[in-house]
C-alpha cells in the first residue's frame, strides 16, 4: 500500500511535511537544489534582517564621512564604490532558488520598521517568493514595556504586510505569551495564513575570558520540540491556519509526533547541518515506514489525532502535566 | 533641474578629461594631485570607458619616478598615456621628461602645482615645481581656474597630439586643485570631435613594434650629438601655432575662446601686470576696480609658458604701455629674477618694437608662495606702486619683509567685492560635516539654479580635532575671486567651543549675519560669548542667530553630524534662494548623495532638514556686553618667548601677521612645544580609580598622545599634593615607601578611549567599572587639570633604577614625545612614544616624510620634546624617497665625531690620566645605569681637559658628548619603506652601520589619504586598489633576513607589548643594521580607533600578522637566529578581517571577488606560518667580519 505523504501548508501543496527550514543550508542555490533532490518539500531561505542592512548602510555612512573632509592631504580614506547593501543580494539567490527548484521556496524576513517589513515582503514576492515568513523577533528590556503593546505591534505588522502581499504568510514567534492562544488567533485575525512554531530565541552567552556577552549559536536538542508539542495540540483546533512544527524535530519519531498533534509540515535545519542533506530521504523513508506499520493511510489521516479535543487525555497538556513530573521525579517508585 | 554644469574641485575636472582620453594611466599618490589618480583608478576598476571606449589601465607605480618610467615605456609602445603629479614627484619625473620631449612624444602630465620642500615641507600652492621643469623639453600650460583646468586638459591632448611635444598641464595646488566651482564639462562628442585621431594613429605608429622595428635611445659622440639635438626645433617653433589653432578649434565647439596671452583691461592701459595661474583671477578684478576708479591698467594673462611665443606675447600689450610688472608665484635664490619676470624682460629685449620710444620699465614680485594668500587689493598695491618715481625692480607682495625690506605694504581696505555676491564663511571641525555640507551647497546652487557657486575649504594641519573654514560664494556672474573671503555677508559657527580659540567674526561685514550653534538657547547665550565677540556683535550690528543642532542631530539619530542642521539654517537665513526651493533642493540632494546609502541614512537626514528651521531662534541682542568669557590665549604666559611671539601667533590663526624676521633663517625649530598648546579636544577623558589598578601600565603606552601616564616616586611628596590627589602607596614597611599615579592630562588627551579599552582591572561588583573609565570631561576637567598640574612637578624616576624591558617600567620613564596632533587613537604614535621613552635622550630621528612626519613637525608645534636637562630627540625630515640614506648620512657624520673622540682621548690619554682614559676604554653603554656613568665620565673628562692646554684638547671638550651612544632611528611608513625608498633601505640595511629603522606600518599611504602600497594585504581595499588587493603583501622582514646580518623583528604592541619592547632593545643594542616593521592600526582601515588595540590581539591570532624576532647575535651564539613569537593561527583570517571596512567594503561590494580574495588571503597565512615555523629551526652562520 502506498502512503500518501502530501501535505498542505500555508495553501501550498506539498508531497510531504518534511520542510527544510531557514539555515545556510538555504542560503545558497546551489545547496537548496541538492535539498530538493534530497528530499525537502519546501525549503525556508535565510531571513533577510532589515536591521542589518540598515546597519551596514550606517556603517557605510558612517565609514566615508569618519575623518572626511578633515585634513588637506586627505580629504577622504575609502575608495567610493558600489555597494550591495539592499536587499538586492537576498534577492537575488531567492529569484535564483526559485527558478532551479520546482518546490516552494519560502522567503524569510525579520524586519525593523513598519515601512521595512512591507516594503521587503514586497520585494520578496516580486521576486517570486511562493510565500513570506515574517520572523518577528521583539526583546522589550524596558520595565515600561507593556505585554499587550508589544504584542499588538505584531498584530499591526502582520496585518500591514499581508494586507500589501498576495502570497501567504506564515508567521515564526516564540512561545513566551501570557496566553498563547489568545494570541495566536490575533495573528490569525490578522491575516497570518500559517504559524511556525516556535522561534528559537538565540540567547547570547558569557565569554568568562573578557566578561562581555557574545553571540551564541547553538543547536536544536530533541528535547525542544516538546514545546511545540503541548501547544502545537492546544491550538490545532482553535485556529483556521496552518502550523509548522520546528525546533527540535530530529528523527522520525519527532515527525509524527508533530504531525499527530496536528503540525501541517515540521521543518529542520539542526538535523541537517549534523546529519547531512540527504538524512532527509531517510526521514521520508522512515515516515513511510512508520505509517505503514501502524496502518496510517495518509498524512493527512494522522494530521492533528492528537489535538487537545481528539488526544485520549487532554489533561495531560495541561498544568497537571507538571504537577505529575514533579512528582515522579520526587517520589521515588 | 539638472542644467548641464557641474560642481567639481580642479581636479576632478581635470581627471574627466585625462581619463577619457588616455589607454594608460600611471599614478603614485602625492598632495594636491593625488585625487586625480584615485578617480581614475575608481572610474577604471567601476569599468567606465574612455572615448575610444576602453577602459583605460591604470597602473600604480612605487615612485613618481616609477611612474614617470612607466609613462615613457608606454609611451613607446604606443598608447595614449599620462600621469598627476605634483611638488617632490614632479622632481622625481624630470629625467624621464627629458627624454619622452628629446624624444618627440605627444603626452601630457598633469600637475597641481606646489611648493617644493626647501626650509620647510609645504603641501601648498606655487609654482616652484613647474618651474623646475622648464628647461625639459615640456610645453607648460597653464590653467587659472577650475573651468580652464577642465578646458586646458583638453587643449593640451589634443595639441600635444598635433605638435608632438609633450605637455606638462598645470593649476595651483588647492586653490584650483581643491576649489569646487561650477563649470561646463565637456561631452564625449565633444571630446572626440577635438582630438585629431590622424594624430592620434600617428603617435600609435611611432610605437615600438618587431613587425617594423626602430631603435630609439642611443648613445651619441661629440661629432653628433649637438646636431642631432637640434633637429627637433622645428616642432617647438610649430608648437605655439598649433596650440593656439586649437584653442580656436575648441572655441568653435565650446564657445569658449583662449589665447596663448591674453590682455584684459585698459586697451590705453599705462602700466600692465604679467602673470599665470590663479592669482588671474584676483589680479583682473584688481584691474577692472583700478579702471573703474579712472586709472589705466591691465593685466597679460599668461597661458602658454613654454615654448614661449614673444610675438603673440608683445601683440597683447598696448602701445601706451609704459611700465610692466610681472609677478612669479616661486623663487630662485640667488637668481637675477624669477622665471617669467627673466622671460618677459627678454621677449620685451628681443621684440619690443624697435619704432616705438622706448621700452617699458619692468620689474618683478614674487607672491603666493606656499598658498599664502593673494588678493586683489595686493595687486593695486603693486600697480601703485609701479606708478611711483622709483618701484622696486625686486619685490615681494602679501608677506612684511623686515628683514630684506622687500616687501610692498598694501590695504586690503582698498578693493571690495560686489555686494550682489552672497558670501558667507563657516567654521567647523573635520568631523562634523561642515565641509561635506558645504559641497554640497554649492552643488545644489552651480547645478540647479543660474547662479554661479564656488567653494574653497581651509584646514588646519592636525588629524585629530582638527578645524575647518569653507568659503563659499554665490553670485549671477562666474566667480573667479581666487581668495578667501574677507568680508563676508553671512558666518556661521558650527562648533561653539571654537569661540573662544577663533575670532570667527574676523570676517563678518558690518550688517551682515552670524548663525551659532549653541547648546544656549537664544535667551541664554549672550554672557557665554566670549566679550571681545560681543563687542564685534554689537559694533557690526549683526543679525544673530542660534540653533541647537546637536540636540537636533541627536533627535533624528545622527549623533554628532550637525551639517544638515546647520546647511538648512544657512539656506534660511542667507537667502541665496527662496528657502522653500532651497529646502526642496537640499531634500532633492539628500536623496541624490544618500540614496546609494539607503532609505534609513535618507529618511535621518531629511527629519533633520524638517527639524531645523523650527529650531532656528534669532537672538535679542543686548545694548552691552555682558559675563567674564574671554579669548582664551594661544599658548600660557610661562612659555618661552619663541614660543609666545611666533608659536602662539600661528596657533591662533595670525601666523600671517609674522613678519620675515620672526623666523629661523634654516627652517631650525626648538623642540617640545607641543606642551603649551592645549588643545582641549576631548569630550570624555579617562578618569583613575586607584582601588583596582594594577599598575600594569598598559594605558600609558598604547596612549598615542602620552596623555596618560604613570610615574612611581617618594611618597613623601605627596606632602605637597593637592587633597583630592590620587596615588597608590607601597608597602608601609618598604623603604623608601613610593607611590604610583596614572594620571591624564585632560587639556591633552583626545578622548580615544584607547587606554580604557586596555585596561585590564576590572572592578570585582561592576563588570563594567574598569580602573579608568571614560567620563564627560566637563564633570572632570577642574580636578584633572590640577591634579596634573601638581603630577607634572613630581620628579621623574631615576632612569637607572627602572626595568625598562618592561611594560611597567617602561612606563616610568619620561616620553619625549607628547600631545601630537595624530588622529585620536593613532596606532603610529605609541610606538614613537616607546621609542622616546627608552632612547629618546640620546635619540636622532630621520623621519620620512608622511603621518609621522606631519604630526611630528607640521607647525605650529612639535610633539618631540625634551627633558629636565634638556635632552632629547633630535629630528629631521629630509624627503619622502631618500630617508633610509638620510639616516645613513647622519650615523656616518655621529660615528665620525665618535672615532674622533676616541682618537683623541688615547692621544691624551696621559694628560688625562690612564685611569679615566681606561675606564673610558672599556666602559660599557648597555644599560641605563651604563650611560648614567658614562655621561659622568664625560663630564670628569671635561673637567680635567679644562687644565689641559693643548688644542686637541679644546676639540675633545667640543665633541666630547659623543662617547655616549647615538641612537639613530630611521622612521617611516610602508609607503616610505615597502615602496618609493625600498632601494635605499635595502642599502642602507646592507651597509652593517647601526642604524635602526622603524617602519610604521599601516599597509597604505595614511597622509595621502590610505592610498594602497606594497604592504596593503591581499583582499583588501585602498585607494589605487578599488577593486580590491590582488597581490600578496610583501614580506620586506623576510627580504631583510635573506642578509643574514640584519637584526629584523615584527612586532604588534596591541598584540604583545613586551616583545615589541624586547625588539626595540634588541634592535637598539644590535651594533649593526635594524629593521622593525611595527603594525600600526590606521583610521583608514576602518575600523574602531577605541579597540584597535585590542583588535590587534586577534590579527596576530589569525596569523595575518605574525610576530618575529631575527637576532644575528643568536646565530654567532650557535642558537636559532629566528624566533616565531606568536602562535599557531588559531582563528579564520575572515573572521578578523571582516571586523575591518577595508575587507568588509568588497564583500558588500563585489562578493565574488571578496571571496575569492579571501580565500587566497587565508592561503597566504597558511603557508607564511608553514614557512616561518620551518625558519623557525634553520641554523644560520654569521659570517660577518663586523661587528
Amino acid at each position: 500500500m502506498s502512503i500518501d505523504l502530501s501535505t498542505t501548508y500555508l495553501g501550498l501543496k506539498l508531497d510531504s511535511p518534511l520542510i527544510a527550514s531557514a539555515s545556510p543550508l538555504t542560503g545558497d542555490v546551489d545547496s537548496v537544489r541538492k535539498l530538493e533532490q534530497a528530499g525537502a518539500s519546501a525549503v525556508v531561505l535565510p531571513s533577510l534582517f532589515e536591521e542589518q542592512i540598515d546597519h551596514e548602510r550606517r556603517e557605510v555612512e558612517r565609514l566615508h564621512e569618519f575623518q572626511a573632509d578633515s585634513m588637506a592631504e586627505s580629504l577622504s580614506f575609502f575608495p567610493e564604490m558600489e555597494y550591495n547593501l539592499g536587499p538586492d543580494e537576498y534577492l537575488k539567490t531567492l529569484a535564483e532558488a526559485i527558478s532551479s527548484v520546482k518546490i516552494p521556496v519560502i522567503a524569510s524576513l525579520n524586519g525593523a520598521t513598519r515601512g521595512g517589513w512591507v516594503h521587503h515582503a514586497q520585494l520578496m514576492e516580486q521576486a517570486g517568493a511562493s510565500a513570506v515568513e515574517l520572523n518577528i523577533y521583539f526583546i522589550p528590556t524596558e520595565r515600561n514595556a507593556n505585554g499587550n503593546d508589544v504584542e499588538n505591534q505584531y498584530c499591526e505588522l502582520i496585518a500591514a504586510v499581508s494586507e500589501t502581499v498576495h502570497i501567504p504568510v506564515g508567521v515564526k514567534v516564540g512561545p513566551y505569551f501570557t496566553s498563547l492562544p489568545d494570541v495566536v488567533r490575533r495573528f490569525v485575525q490578522a491575516g497570518a495564513d500559517g504559524l511556525v512554531l516556535f522561534n528559537r530565541y538565540l540567547a547570547p552567552d558569557i565569554d568568562l575570558d573578557s566578561l562581555t556577552f557574545e553571540p551564541a549559536l547553538k543547536l536544536s536538542t530533541p528535547d525542544e520540540l516538546r514545546v511545540a508539542l503541548r501547544w502545537i495540540a492546544i491550538l490545532r483546533d482553535q485556529i483556521d491556519a496552518s502550523i509548522a512544527a520546528t525546533g527540535g524535530v530530529h528523527n522520525v519519531e519527532d515527525v509524527v509526533k508533530s504531525l499527530l498533534v496536528g503540525a501541517d509540515a515540521v521543518m529542520m535545519a539542526t538535523i541537517l547541518l549534523q546529519k547531512g542533506r540527504d538524512y532527509l530521504g531517510e526521514l521520508r523513508t522512515g515516515l513511510t515506514r512508520w505509517l505503514e506499520e501502524h496502518e496510517y493511510e495518509s498524512v493527512e489521516q494522522i494530521k492533528g489525532s492528537m489535538s487537545i479535543n481528539r488526544c485520549a487525555n487532554p489533561e495531560g497538556l495541561n498544568r497537571a502535566n507538571y504537577m505529575k513530573a514533579l512528582t515522579s521525579y520526587t517520589t521515588p517508585e | 533641474m539638472d542644467n548641464g554644469y557641474v560642481t567639481v574641485d580642479g581636479n576632478e575636472a581635470t581627471a574627466r578629461v585625462a581619463f577619457s582620453t588616455n589607454e594608460v594611466i600611471a599614478i603614485y599618490p602625492i598632495t594636491p594631485s593625488s585625487t586625480m589618480g584615485e578617480l581614475a583608478d575608481a572610474w577604471a576598476a567601476a569599468g567606465q570607458s574612455n572615448v575610444f571606449d576602453v577602459i583605460p589601465q591604470v597602473v600604480q607605480m612605487q615612485s613618481e619616478g616609477g611612474a614617470a618610467g612607466a609613462l615613457h615605456g608606454s609611451l613607446q609602445g604606443g598608447a595614449l598615456s599620462t600621469t598627476f603629479t605634483a611638488s617632490q614627484g614632479l622632481l622625481l619625473m624630470i629625467p624621464n621628461m627629458f627624454k619622452i620631449a628629446g624624444e618627440l612624444t605627444s603626452a601630457v602630465i598633469h600637475v597641481a602645482a606646489r611648493s617644493l620642500a626647501t626650509h620647510a615641507l609645504s603641501i601648498f600652492g606655487d609654482h616652484s615645481d613647474v618651474m623646475s621643469v622648464r628647461s625639459t623639453g615640456f610645453a607648460l600650460l597653464s590653467s587659472a581656474s577650475v573651468q580652464e583646468a577642465h578646458d586646458f586638459a583638453m587643449i593640451s591632448q589634443s595639441a600635444t597630439l598635433r605638435a608632438r611635444v609633450p605637455f606638462l598641464h598645470f593649476f595651483d595646488g588647492f586653490r584650483t586643485s581643491h576649489e569646487v566651482n561650477k563649470i561646463e564639462p565637456l561631452s564625449d562628442d565633444d571630446i572626440r570631435s577635438l582630438l585629431d585621431m590622424e594624430s592620434v594613429w600617428a603617435h600609435r605608429n611611432r610605437s615600438l613594434d618587431p613587425d617594423r622595428p626602430v631603435l630609439r635611445g642611443t648613445a651619441q659622440n661629440p661629432d653628433v650629438f649637438f646636431q642631432a639635438r637640434e633637429a627637433a626645433n622645428p616642432f617647438y617653433d610649430a608648437a605655439c601655432d598649433i596650440v593656439q589653432q586649437e584653442m580656436d578649434r575648441f572655441a568653435e565647439r565650446t564657445g569658449r575662446q583662449y589665447k596663448l596671452f591674453e590682455y584684459v583691461g585698459a586697451p590705453d592701459a599705462d602700466r600692465v601686470i604679467v602673470m599665470m595661474g590663479s592669482g588671474i583671477g584676483a589680479a583682473e578684478e584688481a584691474v577692472e576696480a583700478m579702471n573703474q576708479a579712472g586709472e589705466k591698467v591691465g593685466l597679460l594673462k599668461v597661458r602658454l609658458f613654454r615654448p614661449f611665443d614673444v610675438t603673440r606675447f608683445l601683440a597683447e600689450f598696448p602701445k601706451t604701455t609704459r611700465r610692466v610688472v610681472v609677478l612669479d608665484r616661486t623663487k630662485e635664490p640667488g637668481a637675477i629674477g624669477e622665471p617669467l619676470y627673466q622671460d618677459v624682460i627678454t621677449a620685451i629685449a628681443e621684440g619690443w618694437d624697435p619704432q616705438a620710444e622706448r621700452t617699458p620699465l619692468v620689474t618683478g614680485g614674487r607672491y603666493g608662495l606656499g598658498s599664502k594668500e593673494f588678493t586683489p587689493a595686493m595687486v593695486i598695491a603693486v600697480l601703485d606702486h609701479l606708478a611711483t618715481d622709483n618701484p622696486k625692480r625686486h619685490f615681494t607682495i602679501g608677506i612684511h619683509d623686515d628683514v630684506s625690506l622687500t616687501s610692498l605694504p598694501w590695504d586690503e581696505e582698498r578693493f571690495n567685492e560686489p555686494d550682489d555676491v552672497t558670501r558667507a564663511v563657516f567654521y567647523g571641525l573635520g568631523s562634523d560635516g561642515t565641509v561635506g555640507a558645504n559641497k554640497n551647497s554649492v552643488k545644489i546652487v552651480g547645478e540647479n539654479t543660474p547662479l554661479y557657486a564656488q567653494g574653497y575649504f581651509v584646514y588646519d594641519s592636525r588629524k585629530a580635532g582638527s578645524t575647518t573654514v569653507s568659503h563659499l560664494r554665490f553670485s549671477p556672474r562666474p566667480i573667479n575671486s581666487t581668495y578667501l573671503i574677507r568680508k563676508a555677508s553671512f558666518v556661521a559657527c558650527h562648533q561653539f567651543e571654537l569661540l573662544r580659540r577663533m575670532d570667527v567674526l574676523e570676517t563678518a561685514e558690518p550688517n551682515g549675519t552670524f548663525l551659532l550653534n549653541s547648546p544656549f538657547s537664544a535667551d541664554e547665550v549672550w554672557d557665554h560669548l566670549p566679550v571681545e565677540m560681543q563687542k564685534q556683535i554689537l559694533d557690526k550690528n549683526l543679525d544673530f542667530y542660534v540653533i541647537d543642532a546637536a540636540k537636533i542631530a541627536r533627535d533624528v539619530n545622527m549623533a554628532g553630524r550637525i551639517n544638515v542642521v546647520m546647511q538648512t539654517c544657512f539656506f534660511a537665513l542667507a537667502k541665496v534662494l527662496p528657502i522653500d526651493e532651497a529646502i526642496e533642493q537640499i531634500k532633492t540632494a539628500i536623496e541624490k548623495t544618500y540614496g546609494k546609502r539607503g532609505p534609513a541614512v535618507v529618511e535621518k537626514n531629511l527629519n533633520a532638514v524638517s527639524a531645523s528651521v523650527a529650531a532656528l531662534q534669532q537672538v535679542t541682542v543686548p545694548a552691552s556686553t555682558e559675563g567674564d568669557q574671554h579669548m582664551l590665549q594661544p599658548v600660557p604666559d610661562f612659555a618661552p618667548d619663541f614660543v609666545k611671539r611666533v608659536t602662539g601667533m600661528i596657533i591662533s590663526g595670525k601666523g600671517d601677521l609674522l613678519p620675515v624676521s620672526a623666523f629661523p633663517v634654516d627652517g631650525t625649530f626648538p623642540t617640545g612645544t607641543a606642551t603649551y598648546e592645549k588643545r582641549n579636544i576631548a569630550d570624555m577623558i579617562p578618569v583613575w580609580d586607584p582601588d583596582i589598578c594594577i599598575e600594569c601600565g598598559l594605558c600609558a603606552l598604547v596612549c598615542p598622545h602620552a596623555a596618560i601616564r604613570t610615574k612611581r616616586f617618594d611618597a613623601a611628596e605627596l606632602a605637597n599634593a593637592p587633597e583630592n590627589f590620587l596615588a597608590r602607596l607601597s608597602k608601609p614597611n618598604s623603604e623608601p615607601q613610593t607611590a604610583l599615579t596614572v594620571q591624564v592630562t585632560p587639556e591633552d588627551c583626545t578622548g580615544c578611549g584607547v587606554c580604557v579599552n586596555v585596561c585590564p582591572a576590572k572592578s570585582k561588583e561592576v563588570v563594567k567599572h574598569k580602573s579608568i573609565d571614560m567620563m564627560p570631561k566637563a564633570d572632570h576637567f577642574d580636578v584633572e587639570k590640577e591634579r596634573y598640574e601638581f603630577f607634572a612637578t613630581i620628579p621623574d624616576v631615576d632612569r637607572s633604577t627602572v626595568k625598562s624591558n618592561t611594560v611597567k617600567g617602561s612606563q616610568l620613564m619620561l616620553p619625549l614625545f607628547e600631545f601630537s596632533g595624530a588622529c585620536a587613537g593613532c596606532g603610529e604614535t605609541p610606538y614613537l612614544k616607546l621609542l622616546s621613552q627608552l632612547f629618546g635622550d640620546r635619540m636622532v630621528v630621520a623621519n620620512a616624510t608622511g603621518c609621522s612626519s606631519i604630526y611630528g613637525g607640521n607647525l605650529p608645534t612639535t610633539p618631540w620634546s625634551t627633558n629636565a636637562e634638556g635632552r632629547g630627540p633630535a629630528w629631521s625630515n629630509s624627503l619622502f624617497e631618500d630617508n633610509a640614506e638620510f639616516g645613513l648620512g647622519i650615523r656616518l657624520a655621529i660615528d665620525g665625531k665618535r672615532d674622533r673622540a676616541n682618537h683623541l682621548l688615547s692621544e691624551l690619554s696621559e694628560e688625562i690620566g690612564l685611569e679615566l682614559a681606561t675606564e673610558f676604554l672599556y666602559a660599557t653603554q648597555n644599560n641605563e645605569q651604563d650611560i648614567l656613568s658614562q655621561r659622568g665620565r664625560i663630564a670628569r673628562l671635561k673637567e680635567v681637559l679644562r687644565s689641559v692646554d693643548d688644542p686637541d684638547a679644546r676639540e675633545l671638550e667640543r665633541i666630547a658628548d659623543s662617547l655616549v651612544d647615538r641612537s639613530m632611528w630611521i622612521i617611516g611608513g610602508d609607503g616610505w619603506a615597502y615602496d618609493i625608498d625600498f632601494g635605499g633601505v635595502d642599502h642602507v640595511l646592507s651597509t652593517g652601520r647601526n642604524v635602526n629603522l622603524l617602519v610604521l606600518d599601516t599597509g597604505v599611504y595614511s597622509n595621502t589619504g590610505g592610498q594602497a602600497s606594497k604592504a596593503t594585504p591581499r583582499a583588501a581595499t585602498a585607494k589605487f586598489a578599488a577593486f580590491g588587493r590582488e597581490a600578496h603583501r610583501k614580506d620586506m622582514g623576510q627580504m631583510a633576513i635573506a642578509y643574514g646580518s640584519v637584526y629584523v623583528a615584527q612586532i604588534a604592541m596591541g598584540a604583545n607589548p613586551a616583545q615589541a619592547i624586547k625588539a626595540f632593545h634588541e634592535a637598539e643594542s644590535f651594533p649593526g643594521p635594524s629593521l622593525i616593521l611595527a603594525y600600526s592600526h590606521c583610521i583608514a582601515h576602518g575600523i574602531d580607533m577605541t579597540s584597535a588595540m585590542s583588535h590587534q590581539k586577534d590579527l596576530v591570532k589569525s596569523g595575518f600578522w605574525p610576530l618575529y624576532r631575527y637576532d644575528p647575535r643568536n646565530a654567532r651564539k650557535g642558537e636559532h637566529p629566528f624566533r616565531l613569537d606568536s602562535k599557531k593561527p588559531s582563528i579564520p583570517f575572515k573572521e578578523v578581517a571582516m571586523k575591518e571596512a577595508r575587507f568588509a567594503m568588497l564583500a558588500r561590494s563585489k562578493p565574488d571577488r571578496a571571496r575569492e580574495l579571501m580565500k587566497l588571503a587565508q592561503r597566504d597565512i597558511d603557508e607564511t606560518y608553514s614557512y616561518y615555523s620551518q625558519l623557525a629551526d634553520v641554523d644560520r652562520e654569521f659570517t660577518d667580519l663586523t661587528p
